[in-house]
């Protein structure tokens, strides 16, 4: 018993003296300064310099590395993140739940980007990796972790452009929605419904960017399960959701009655462009874009 | 099994009493029944209001908002929850079983597999399977899916267990195939995780999107296993005494079991694929005919389905009530109230 320990102490105390020598290599005098951040469980994380093997364990964590230009440092993802395509050939280590302990600890990171909530990442931290938990729900939410990532990968600078860069993003969607449609009301459905995305939710802040009214009120939280009659009565002018969920809207109760779905004023998105419309990551400019054109397209169809 | 006891078996006195006791029950059911078509029309995105609904009543939309969308989900939890309590008596006789439910055969599984393929056929597509499969899928539609799924595990269970002409075999098939096809739907979800979300929704019941074309293929479905099982009545009061004395009795217990499977899980494709597998319903409501009423089984499966229909009709009101606008999963509700009851009764019996 003993000895093994002892053993596997001393293997860890060469391990760690080899990580720190790594370190020490890759570190350049610019540095010197040690990176100290708080992530949003309060944990604060010393970095004597910035990480060279990140492993990434959320979608948004692994575009929001790669956007900044350290996809070269991450050496292992998360099952869920498929953007950009460079990713797919990272070893893929679980999702946030039933991360793969071994296989993440094989891969020796520096630093770990996961969510807040986890237990595999609670198991991690035991083992003596440094896990950075960091909360993604919303736009304010995603304006924090990308300075911090920023800062904590040492390129501070690139986190407040990365930022500027969406919020221009943003802003040239919002100008680019029809005037006449500005102010309309919207019903963004969430899988096969009647879940909606809220006015609390990111997509509903997204939209309320854009000039867009939701239906669903803060009040009701971010994805509340709705009585249908909720939306028939809301008269939404304009449905969002899968596109094929919206090809059968008009076969439930009521629900041809409605303008926007005889009028067919409908968004409906593929599988993947709608898991970005969800993810709260720095490819939320895109997203908003994506939402403008079909607006646009919407405006320039009533025109006719 | 003494709780499905014939009531053959006890003198008349106590058949008069047993009489009465039903007679009593199906006052209460009705009532309960009046009362929550009633409750269910008064509850709407506002919660349970008679206000509201004298208002909605006289709006210009009260066609489409209590015609089309207020009535047909109230009348169709209804009938969802005759539908299972039928197929939960029928399932508990045909295996003399207290704790049989109507999802014992792998319907419950099934369905949810068949809708978890529906969901996830877009992202599976082109990797897994042929797009050509993708779009016949896809136009297959949610309910479809479900009511197919429900059938295959049901005759998955069958072919394995090879007929049913052992009850056990036959119980053990059904555990097979339900963790096999739920283990196959768990593998899909990993490898196309938005259908998860929309399996949770499905496979916690909702009663959101019922229409009058589905209350007319469950009232036509219910009218015609209602008759079917009528004259099974007979032959499940023969299996309570046990299966040698049935078979001495002359019956053909391999038909007999056939059919009633069969029926039962027609039954419960047909609740199934409509609003989910709801959970409980078709446990709870033939114990609460039993305990309160007892009688052989032409009472009991139709009891069963009339409380089945009262449950699970509070249970939808309960669960558009309690956070208007927003809905409870009417699943949820089920096994609170279902769970509760069955607590409760547990402690009763083993109270000193």
């Amino acid at each position: 018993m003993t000895p093994t320990s002892r053993h596997r102490r001393a293997l860890l105390r060469l391990l760690g003296a080899a990580a720190l020598a790594a370190a020490a290599l890759a570190a350049s005098p610019a540095f010197a300064q040690p990176i100290v951040v708080r992530d949003d469980r309060g944990t604060e994380h010393r970095f004597a310099s910035p990480p060279q093997r990140i492993v990434t364990m959320l979608p948004s964590l692994t575009e929001t590395a790669w956007v900044l230009g350290v996809g070269s440092r991450l050496v292992g993802v998360d099952r869920f993140s498929d953007w950009p395509a460079e990713v797919a050939a990272l070893p893929h280590l679980g999702g946030l739940e039933d991360a793969q302990i071994e296989a993440i600890a094989a891969l020796r990171p520096d630093l770990i980007l996961a969510s807040t909530s986890s237990r595999a990442m609670e198991r991690l931290e035991v083992l003596g990796f440094t896990v950075v938990r960091l909360k993604s729900e919303s736009h304010a939410d995603v304006q924090r972790t990308v300075k911090l990532v920023a800062r904590v990968l040492g390129t501070p600078e690139r986190g407040a452009l990365l930022w500027q860069r969406i919020e221009n993003q943003i802003d040239a969607a919002a100008a680019r929605v029809p005037p006449d449609l500005r102010g309309r009301s919207v019903y963004f459905e969430i899988g096969g419904g009647p879940y909606a995305a809220g006015t609390a939710s990111f997509v509903g802040e997204t939209l309320a960017r854009l000039g867009m009214k939701n239906i669903v009120p803060a009040a009701l939280g971010p994805f509340p399960k709705l009585n249908p009659e909720f939306v028939v009565r809301a008269r939404p002018d304009i449905i969002m959701g899968l596109r094929r969920e919206q090809a059968a809207l008009a076969a439930r109760p009521g629900w041809d009655s409605l303008a926007a779905v005889r009028e067919q004023r409908l968004c409906g998105f593929e599988t993947t462009p709608y898991e970005m419309l969800t993810r709260p990551g720095p490819r939320m400019g895109e997203a908003a874009a994506l939402l403008a054109d079909c607006l646009a397209r919407l405006g320039t169809a009533g025109h006719r | 099994m003494s709780a499905a006891s014939p009531a053959a078996a006890v003198p008349d006195a106590d058949a008069d009493a047993n009489a009465r006791r039903r007679r009593r029950l199906v006052g209460w059911m009705a009532l309960v029944l009046v009362a929550g078509i009633a409750a269910g029309l008064a509850t709407g995105a506002a919660g349970f209001s008679p206000r509201a609904f004298w208002a909605d009543l006289h709006a210009a939309d009260a066609a489409l908002i209590l015609g089309q969308i207020r009535a047909p989900r109230t009348l169709g939890a209804a009938l969802v929850g005759a539908l299972l309590g039928l197929s939960g008596a029928i399932s508990q006789g045909l295996f003399r079983n207290p704790l049989a439910d109507p999802y014992l055969l792998g319907s419950a599984a099934g369905a949810g597999l068949g809708v978890v393929l529906v969901l996830a056929a877009a992202s599976l597509g082109g990797a897994y399977i042929s797009l050509a499969t993708v779009v016949w899928i896809e136009r297959l539609g949610v309910v479809a899916a479900a009511f197919v799924g429900a059938l295959t595990g049901v005759a998955m269970t069958l072919s394995l267990s090879r007929g049913a002409v052992h009850t056990l075999r036959l119980l053990l098939a059904g555990v097979v195939t339900g963790v096999l096809l739920g283990a196959v739907s768990d593998l899909i979800t990993v490898a196309s995780p938005d259908a998860l979300r929309g399996k949770q929704a499905f496979m916690l019941g909702s009663t959101s999107f019922l229409g009058w074309d589905a209350l007319a293929l469950m009232a036509a479905g219910l009218a015609v296993l209602a008759l079917l099982v009528q004259r099974y009545a007979r032959a499940l009061d023969a299996l309570t005494l046990g299966e040698d004395s049935a078979a001495s009795l002359g019956l053909d217990l391999g038909r007999v079991r056939l059919v009633l499977v069969l029926a039962l899980s027609l039954g419960t494709a047909l609740a199934v694929s409509q609003s989910g597998p709801v959970a409980f319903v078709g446990l709870v409501a033939p114990h609460l005919v039993r305990r309160n009423a007892p009688g052989l089984h032409g009472w009991l499966l139709l009891a069963s389905a009339g409380m089945g229909a009262a449950l699970l009709l509070v249970a939808d009101v309960l669960s558009r009530a309690l956070i208007a606008p927003q809905e409870l999963p009417v699943g949820v509700v089920t096994a609170v109230l279902g769970g509760g009851y069955l607590f409760w009764l547990l402690r009763q019996r083993t109270a000193p």
